[in-house]
């Protein structure tokens, strides 16, 4: 008897210990603590390019999280892209003439959206919009200029 | 010529009559499952048996695979300036592959071969068919507790796995190499998807559990009687666990990630 209750005891320990691992990759690996129990509201911005903006980019003011984005569609009327921006519920003191502007973080990082806060006494709420946009900075473009620019200033100082 | 032809469909006819033998057994063995629940003492026993022995196993393989990661991922990303992203190379690589191939290999060679080696045996000395002199249906008491051992099991060790290699790589990584320990974990959890990466890793561990124990049990049933044929199906328990393991795992990689 002595014997299947030492066993009894390890499977028991086994499969916690299994259990255990599972709950250490799913709060302490994944991103899923960050978005449980966070209650959002959803607030659409428009932007003429929102270069590689992806679903579940961050949404950050002050370089603080405050939320992320829920999905990005194109619109076929005004060819700009509709990004909905879903906000943590505790943040929902922002001025609704903040600006959304997609910024990157570091040379080669991750695009997100940051939100600069407006003065407006009224705040943004579920299913505002946020009319004051700024689209991504797409690499190649900022470069094709800054060669293009380079060059036209090299043929002029030779004149 | 001829009798090259003549080898060639002897082994397609052997290979494909052992297949539809397998898939029969696996039948068996599923609808033998219903009959272990009422006795939870026969599945606790392969439980210890396949579990809580392969436990040490996989802890200190995962530890050092993890440290390995570790070194080899920070000499990598240094390169490029990006040691910081060292705690998503290594838990991306340890969740969604190493975590559930390594673990399923390393099942298949500890677990596998014993469970191989013991059923062959049991064989060899007319056990099983004592069984069923006795009207014991040796389907149900010794081959499906066996078979559900090894389908817990798997998931179990394969997350226990992933978890130890992570933090092995962090020792190696934030101890000894100097990444910054926030980064390596806020990093992780920003780019690792509970989803897309954990669920999928665990569901490959529950597929390879399967055909592991599977073909473990199998070559145990179907060896031939004798001490050389236990140890060729012992053999062919490893090497084919291993061919379809990795194999599935191309798979099940192509299916799950493709689209991303």
């Amino acid at each position: 008897m002595q014997h299947t209750k030492t066993q009894d005891t390890l499977v028991g320990l086994f499969v916690a210990s299994g259990i255990a691992g599972l709950f250490f990759l799913a709060l302490q690996v994944s991103n899923l603590s960050s978005f449980v129990d966070q209650d959002s509201y959803a607030v659409t911005a428009r932007f003429e390019n929102s270069g590689g903006l992806k679903v579940k980019s961050p949404v950050s003011a002050a370089g603080v999280k405050i939320g992320q984005v829920s999905s990005i569609n194109f619109d076929p009327k005004t060819y700009q892209s509709i990004v909905t921006l879903n906000i943590y519920s505790q943040y929902n003191n922002l001025p609704e003439d903040t600006t959304a502007s997609i910024f990157t973080a570091g040379l080669l990082g991750e695009q997100y959206v940051n939100l600069d806060a407006g003065g407006s006494d009224s705040f943004l709420k579920n299913g505002s919009k946020i009319e004051i946009t700024q689209s991504a900075i797409i690499l190649e473009k900022a470069i094709g200029q800054f060669l293009f620019k380079s060059a036209e200033e090299k043929a002029q100082a030779k004149k | 010529m001829i009798e090259l032809l003549q080898f060639l469909g002897k082994a397609t006819r052997k290979s494909f009559k052992k297949l539809g033998r397998a898939t029969f057994f696996l039948l068996e063995i599923i609808s033998g499952i219903a009959s272990v629940i009422p006795r939870p003492r026969l599945l606790l026993k392969q439980l210890y048996s396949v579990g809580v022995l392969s436990f040490l196993i996989i802890v200190i393989s995962g530890i050092f695979v993890g440290m390995v990661l570790g070194l080899q991922g920070y000499y990598t990303l240094s390169d490029f300036g990006a040691e910081e992203t060292l705690g998503v190379m290594v838990a991306a690589s340890l969740v969604r592959e190493l975590g559930p191939v390594v673990s399923a290999l390393l099942f298949a060679g500890r677990a596998g071969s014993a469970l191989t080696a013991e059923i062959g045996l049991m064989k060899a000395t007319e056990q099983l068919s004592g069984m069923e002199m006795m009207a014991v249906d040796p389907i149900k008491r010794i081959i499906s507790p066996r078979f559900l051992a090894g389908l817990i099991s798997m998931p179990i060790l394969s997350a226990l796995f992933s978890a130890v290699g992570i933090i092995g790589g962090q020792l190696v990584g934030s101890g000894l190499l100097g990444v910054d320990e926030g980064a390596y974990w806020s990093q992780m959890q920003a780019n690792i998807d509970f989803e897309g990466d954990i669920i999928n890793g665990i569901l490959k561990s529950l597929v390879f559990g399967f055909v592991a124990s599977w073909i473990a049990l199998f070559e145990g049933y179907d060896a031939i009687p004798t001490s050389e044929g236990v140890s060729r199906a012992t053999t062919r328990t490893v090497v084919n666990s291993a061919f379809s393991i990795l194999g599935l795992d191309f798979l099940l990689t192509a299916l799950m990630f493709g689209d991303n």
